[in-house]
Order: structure tokens, then C-alpha cells, then sequence
């Protein structure tokens, strides 16, 4: 065998020197990472304003997703609000109407959780079909940070919640504010005003300085440069959570308030945009897997497409309404495969098949795709989004 | 604290849901509910009537006054048919306001106003607090009545001579009011949840069904050196927009020294105009022309844009847009050229003009 050169030779980086610290006091990945970007589908919408783009989960590992690559959602665009120009109203069925600054709500007690959001279009372009060819294009409308922030509840109580309060109304400060009813029971719950992700700041495309974390319901819910709370004793009936965020059943009929996250779960890689470059021999099978409902218990994982099914590795154990990271380390003897993954959270919900979902839901539902996928994985390591039967 | 008992009224299902969530989340340390921290400070009525603009099904929270259909269309045309049509019937892939009822139970249904939404209500609502997109709560509340009124009118769901107002408000029951269940998944859906999924021999032959490859709508990088595959007859969810890519124009050397904050002033003003047009690298035509190198260059130049045919004419007969004839037309865009596309209503104010020239300019 001929010597490795980048180890019989010295090399530039073994002999000179690096950058120093000053070079980047706030840094970026390494130019070498530069694919690993959100990317957006342009035909989706009509501007990139009121828009959406992708999470380059394949590209990932881990459960946090880093907030640069984090995908984002906005109705209006990412707007520009300084924290001292920033003020949170509580109002409607309160004893105090009251106002914070973002200074005042640095003073409530803080808590640190860790929360997947995913928009309730998630993979919505599969319903009618195979559409997209990568996990980032068909399951990317996902993040999952640590948020450091305040507990919605203990706001509301610092107002005092009247008696015939059911529900909160919020809305963002942009143009689009983005209204959403939540009944007052989940506002009480784990609803957190969170004003950090992942240690930092929220990025301006997160909603920077404030926004709203609504474990486990759907992204639309979570919502940014938050401003404003108002307890009533009924639902607004917004834009979106009539016109928008609403799933048409074959027959017509629409539901509502399908507020829930339901258990789903995707192979980040191997995947078309992740392909098996090393030939036959050891490979990792990796995804993620994620519930609404609760923690994910586990996750199965089929080569044949659905027929045999094994129980894949958890990287750490299902936490409540996060991210969880599978593997299943196999060795792959370089025959096709149709990779699957199944997901079962702790209600004990068992992620559907696409047919399964169909014939409850038809096809016009566009929301709450929580199908199971499958990449055809061929011989030459490249992967394909299919459906089988 | 007892009001925390109370009973609420929401559905059974999302209330075991909720306490199911809440027992698996006990394991997480929260803070000890504690009496009131004092902070913050009472809101004043006049914020609270700043912000609180949301209104109710039943018409709670609506201000006083009226529009009528006539006065909707001429708003309508003026404010929002840049991008919604001028019958409601939306531009690309801006949303369509009006028509398809009767399509909620065929393959993709067309879903608007007069056919989907339950509520006038959201219709008020939206458009009064976040519409025209670029240009939110700039509409006074009669001329959001007269909106809605003409978008009533463009759904057949009232005459010509109709007035919405506070009082008429109550008496429009939308076509889709009763088209809408509570979430139903832990009924409808139940049979997902199973203690024994199969785990061996589940299924008998499996064959491909379908392919991304034959639809080919996954956006390809630039650099992909793969040619681009045919694209297939059946395009799902993709759209017909087809534009040509304008070519970017190259970066031509600065002459004009501009004042940097007259420029930051015309990028803020320039924000009315980004639902249509875009500016600076990468940008490209939308519903309105690509305006790099605007200023100074001919009128209805823009590469792959399909302007009107006024537009073109006037190319054509020689007008370039420098400072003034741009001036001219961003005042009134409709009086200075009868027939152009641009339904934008024009910049009332000079200083805007000027700013947003100056800006314009950093991009030429």
C-alpha cells in the first residue's frame, strides 16, 4: 500500500499557524460546513417574506438543532425590535392590566427547558405523494432548542386570572402578529415567554427579543416578538386557526384546534441528500424521532420497507415533547433497501403509514403529515424519496 | 388558588391531553408558585385600545362604522388587487379571496373567503390589522368595512348595494360556518394507538408506488452538475410561476456620493414596496420588476418582466428613469402612466420619494 501523504508528509496546518482569537469573536461553522444552510422552496409560496424554509436535518446529529441553521417561519418577515423598545401587555380578564419591559421579565424566576417546534406543514407536501427529495425538504420545518425563560403562568398570575378567563389570546409585534387562541389550561401549563435558545439570545428569525414556546402544538402557536396576552372567555377565531392551520377531510368537513404535535420520526441519514458513501460494511442508521404527546418510547426502523421490522438504539432516553436521537448500526452488505422508521411515544401512539393516515384523512389535509417515510436506498449508496405499498 | 379549578370549556379530548402532558412534565423542577412579584406596571386604557384591536365572531371588538361594496372596489383596486386580483381572484400564488365554493370535498379544494372561512369576523380582523401586507394599519376602519364589503360582494354573498357597518355586521353568515369539527384524532384516530406493533412479516410483496424523481420539484443548488430532469405532467403542489431569472446586473462603479442616512431612510420606506419588488444581490423579479440599476436605466428593461404594455410603449419611446420622471411616477403611479400593472397607490410624502431614490440609487 502507498503512504498517506497527509501523514508521511507535514502538512501547512502542522507547520504555520492558525487564526488567533480575535478572528471570529462571534463565530461561524468553518468554510468546509457552508452546504449545511437552511434552504427554502421557492415555488411553495408567492415571496420570501411570508415564507418558510428548511433545517438541514440531514446534516445534523444530536437532538439541539444550532439556532443560525434552525428553520424559520414568518407571516410578515423577520423584523427588527431591540429589547429596550419592547413591551409585553397583559390584558382582557385580569385583575391588573399590566405592561413588562424585557428588563422586568429578566426578574421572574427562570426555567431552562428543552422543546422540539414544528410547523404544522410539516412534510405537508408528501400527502399527495413522494414530492421532495431530502429529509431536509420533507421533514426540515423542525428545531429544537433549550429555551431559558419565564413561565407564561407566572405572568398571567402576576396580572391575576378572573374567574371567567378560558382562554389567552397572544400575538406577535409584527405586521402580520400572527394571533392564536390556547385555552387557558395549556397557558397555565408549560408555556414559557422565552427570551433565550440554546444559551444565547433568540436570533432575530426566532423572534428575538421574546417569543412564546408551546410544547408539543403546532409551530404556528409559538409566537414571536410576542407583545401581547389577553385572557378572555373565548377563542378569537384568528386567520390562523380558521382560514390557515385547519386539516379538510376527504368529505369537506375541516377540524380545528388540532393543536397536538402527533408521534413522527425520520432517517436523516442515510437520505437522498445524505448519501452512503463508503460502500458495504459498518454503517449508521440514524434519525430522529418526536411526540406532541409526550416522550418518544422508541423507534423501529425497517430496510424492506415496512415488511420486518428492529427496535433502533435511543441515543438517550425520550424526554417530554423533544427531539429524541435513533441509530441502528448495521452492516450493510450493499443490497438496496427501503429505509423506514416508526415512531411510538409514551401515550402509546404508533406512527402511521401514509395509507393509514389517508384513509382517515384523504388528501386535502395539507397539515399533520406524521406519516412514515421511506428512502430507497440503491446499491451505489445514493437514496430516493419512494412511497411503497 | 381556587380559579385555577375551575371547569373549562374545552374539549374532553385536549383536556386529557393536557393532564396527561402535565403528569409527564412533573419530573421537570419548576419554580414555586409564589405571591405577586410586583413587577411590571399597570397598562393605560389608551395602550390597551392601541393594541387590543382583535375581534370576536360575534363582532365584539368592533369599532364603529360602514363601507359599501362601490367604495370597496375602488380600495380594493388601489390597496390590495396588486395581489390579490381585481375580483379577489389572487395573483400567483398570492392568496385567492373568492370563489371556489362547492370544492371543499374535491382534490384540492379551493379554499377563500367565501368558501372556507367560518367566520366574517377573522376577515375584519386580518385585514384590518395586518393588511395591506407591507403596509399594515394604515387602513381606517371604514375603509376596512368597504373591503370586506367588496370581498363579500366578489364571493356572491351580498348585492352591489350592500353596506357592512358595526350594526349590519351581525346578520353575514358565511357559507362554511358549520364545515368545521373539534380536533376528533383520539376518536377518529384511535386504532394508531397499540400496544403491539407488528414487528416481523407485516406485509407481503412491497413495491415502489411512487417516486420524487418523477415529479423533480426539489430545488436544485447551483453548483448541482446534474441537468435538470424533465419535469413531470402531474406537478402536485408546485405552481406555474415561470419567470425567467432576470440577469443580475453587474455592479457598476459609484459616481454619486450618497447620503448614507437618506439611503437607511429609503431601505425603512422601501419596506411598502418589497411585497412586489426586490432589491440587491440575488434579487429578482416577483409580482413586480427586479430594481437593481433602476435608476438611469429604461423604462420596462427588466429582463424576463412582462410589464404593460403602457410600460413598454414608453421604453420604447425613449423614457429612462432618472430622479424626476421616478419622483413623478412613485407619487402617483396610476396618473402618471394610465395602464401600468403597478397598483401601488403612490408615496404621499416628498421626503419619502427622495429616500427612497436615494436608496434605489445605492443599488445602481
Amino acid at each position: 500500500a502507498t503512504p498517506d501523504p497527509l501523514i508521511t508528509q507535514v502538512q501547512d496546518w502542522a507547520s504555520g499557524l492558525g487564526d488567533g482569537v480575535d478572528a471570529t469573536p462571534y463565530g461561524l461553522p468553518i468554510q468546509y460546513e457552508s452546504d449545511v444552510v437552511r434552504r427554502n422552496v421557492e415555488w411553495l409560496t408567492a415571496d420570501t417574506i411570508s415564507s418558510i424554509n428548511f433545517t438541514p436535518i440531514h446534516a445534523l446529529d444530536g437532538t439541539i438543532t444550532p439556532q443560525g441553521c434552525a428553520f424559520e417561519r414568518h407571516h410578515s418577515g423577520a423584523i427588527e425590535l431591540r429589547k429596550e423598545d419592547y413591551r409585553l401587555m397583559i390584558n382582557g380578564l385580569v385583575d391588573t392590566p399590566l405592561v413588562f419591559t424585557y428588563a422586568d421579565l429578566e426578574r421572574f424566576p427562570r426555567e431552562n427547558r428543552i422543546y422540539f417546534c414544528e410547523c404544522a406543514a410539516n412534510s405537508g407536501m408528501e400527502w399527495a405523494g413522494a414530492q421532495l427529495n431530502g429529509a431536509q425538504f420533507t421533514h426540515g420545518m423542525i428545531h429544537n432548542m433549550e429555551y431559558s425563560g419565564v413561565s407564561l403562568r407566572t405572568l398571567l398570575e402576576e396580572a391575576g386570572v378572573k374567574p371567567e378567563g378560558k382562554w389567552v389570546y397572544v400575538e406577535g409585534a409584527d405586521a402580520s402578529s400572527n394571533g392564536r387562541s390556547i385555552p387557558l389550561e395549556k397557558a397555565m401549563d408549560d408555556v414559557l415567554v422565552a427570551f433565550k435558545a440554546n444559551g444565547e439570545a433568540l436570533r432575530k428569525e426566532h423572534g428575538y427579543p421574546v417569543r412564546l414556546v408551546v410544547p408539543g402544538w403546532e409551530g404556528n402557536m409559538w409566537v414571536k416578538w410576542l407583545r401581547r396576552v389577553e385572557v378572555m372567555d373565548q377563542p378569537v377565531e384568528s386567520r390562523e386557526e380558521t382560514s390557515k392551520y385547519t386539516d379538510t377531510l376527504a368529505n369537506g368537513v375541516s377540524r380545528k384546534w388540532t393543536w397536538e404535535m402527533d408521534a413522527k420520526s425520520v432517517v436523516t441519514s442515510p437520505s437522498p441528500q445524505a448519501a452512503i458513501t463508503h460502500g458495504p460494511g459498518p454503517l449508521v442508521i440514524t434519525g430522529l424521532a418526536w411526540s406532541g404527546r409526550g416522550a418518544i418510547a422508541g423507534v423501529d426502523v425497517s430496510l424492506d420497507g415496512g415488511k420486518n421490522w428492529q427496535e433502533a438504539r435511543l441515543a438517550a432516553p425520550g424526554t417530554d415533547k423533544a427531539l429524541t436521537r435513533f441509530y441502528l448500526d448495521i452492516n450493510w452488505d450493499g443490497s438496496e433497501m427501503l429505509l423506514q422508521s416508526r415512531a411510538r411515544d409514551t401515550s402509546g401512539y404508533v406512527q402511521p403509514t401514509k395509507a393509514q393516515l389517508r384513509e382517515v384523512r384523504g388528501l386535502n389535509s395539507i397539515y399533520h403529515n406524521n406519516a412514515i417515510q421511506t428512502w430507497w436506498v440503491k446499491a451505489n449508496g445514493e437514496a430516493e424519496n419512494v412511497e411503497v405499498s | 388558588m381556587s380559579r385555577f379549578l375551575e371547569v373549562l370549556t374545552i374539549p374532553t379530548e385536549s383536556r386529557r391531553n393536557i393532564v396527561a402532558a402535565a403528569v409527564l412534565s412533573m419530573a421537570v423542577a419548576s419554580p414555586v408558585a409564589a405571591e405577586k412579584f410586583g413587577l411590571g406596571r399597570p397598562a393605560l386604557p389608551e395602550e390597551i385600545a392601541a393594541w387590543d384591536l382583535d375581534v370576536a365572531p360575534d363582532g365584539t371588538g368592533l369599532p364603529a362604522g360602514s363601507g359599501d361594496v362601490f367604495t370597496g372596489e375602488e380600495v380594493f383596486a388601489e390597496k390590495c388587487a396588486v395581489c390579490h386580483g381585481d375580483f379577489a381572484e389572487g395573483v400567483g400564488n398570492w392568496p385567492k379571496l373568492a370563489g371556489g365554493q362547492g370544492t371543499l370535498d374535491h382534490d384540492d379544494p379551493l379554499k377563500t373567503v367565501g368558501s372556507y372561512w367560518p367566520y366574517l369576523s377573522t376577515t375584519w380582523d386580518y385585514v384590518n390589522r395586518s393588511m395591506p401586507f407591507g403596509d399594515a394599519q394604515s387602513l381606517t376602519p371604514d375603509e376596512v368595512y368597504a373591503i370586506v364589503a367588496y370581498i363579500l360582494y366578489s364571493n356572491d354573498l351580498v348585492d352591489d348595494e350592500f353596506v357592512l357597518s358595526d350594526a349590519t355586521f351581525a346578520e353575514i353568515q358565511l357559507p362554511n360556518a358549520d364545515g368545521f369539527i373539534l380536533d376528533d384524532r383520539l376518536e377518529a384516530e384511535k386504532h394508531f394507538w397499540t400496544d403491539s406493533p407488528c414487528m416481523e412479516n407485516c406485509k407481503g410483496s412491497v413495491e415502489i408506488t411512487m417516486r420524487a424523481r418523477v415529479l423533480d420539484v426539489t430545488p436544485q443548488e447551483a453548483t448541482a452538475d446534474e441537468p435538470p430532469a424533465e419535469t413531470g405532467d402531474d406537478v402536485l403542489l408546485a405552481s406555474a410561476e415561470t419567470e425567467a431569472e432576470p440577469e443580475a446586473t453587474p455592479e457598476q462603479p459609484e459616481v454619486v456620493a450618497l447620503d448614507p442616512e437618506l439611503v437607511a431612510k429609503g431601505e425603512k420606506t422601501f419596506k411598502k414596496c418589497k411585497a412586489c419588488h426586490q432589491v440587491g444581490e440575488g434579487a429578482k423579479s416577483k409580482t413586480g420588476p427586479v430594481l437593481n440599476g433602476i435608476v438611469g436605466a429604461q423604462a420596462g428593461a427588466a429582463e424576463g418582466f412582462r410589464y404593460s404594455k403602457a410600460m413598454v410603449a414608453a421604453g420604447d419611446a425613449g423614457l429612462v428613469w432618472n430622479e424626476e420622471e421616478l419622483a413623478a411616477f412613485l407619487a402617483k403611479p396610476k396618473a402618471y402612466m394610465k395602464g401600468t400593472k403597478m397598483a401601488f397607490a403612490g408615496l404621499k410624502k416628498d421626503a419619502d420619494i427622495e429616500a427612497i431614490i436615494a436608496y434605489l440609487q445605492s443599488h445602481s
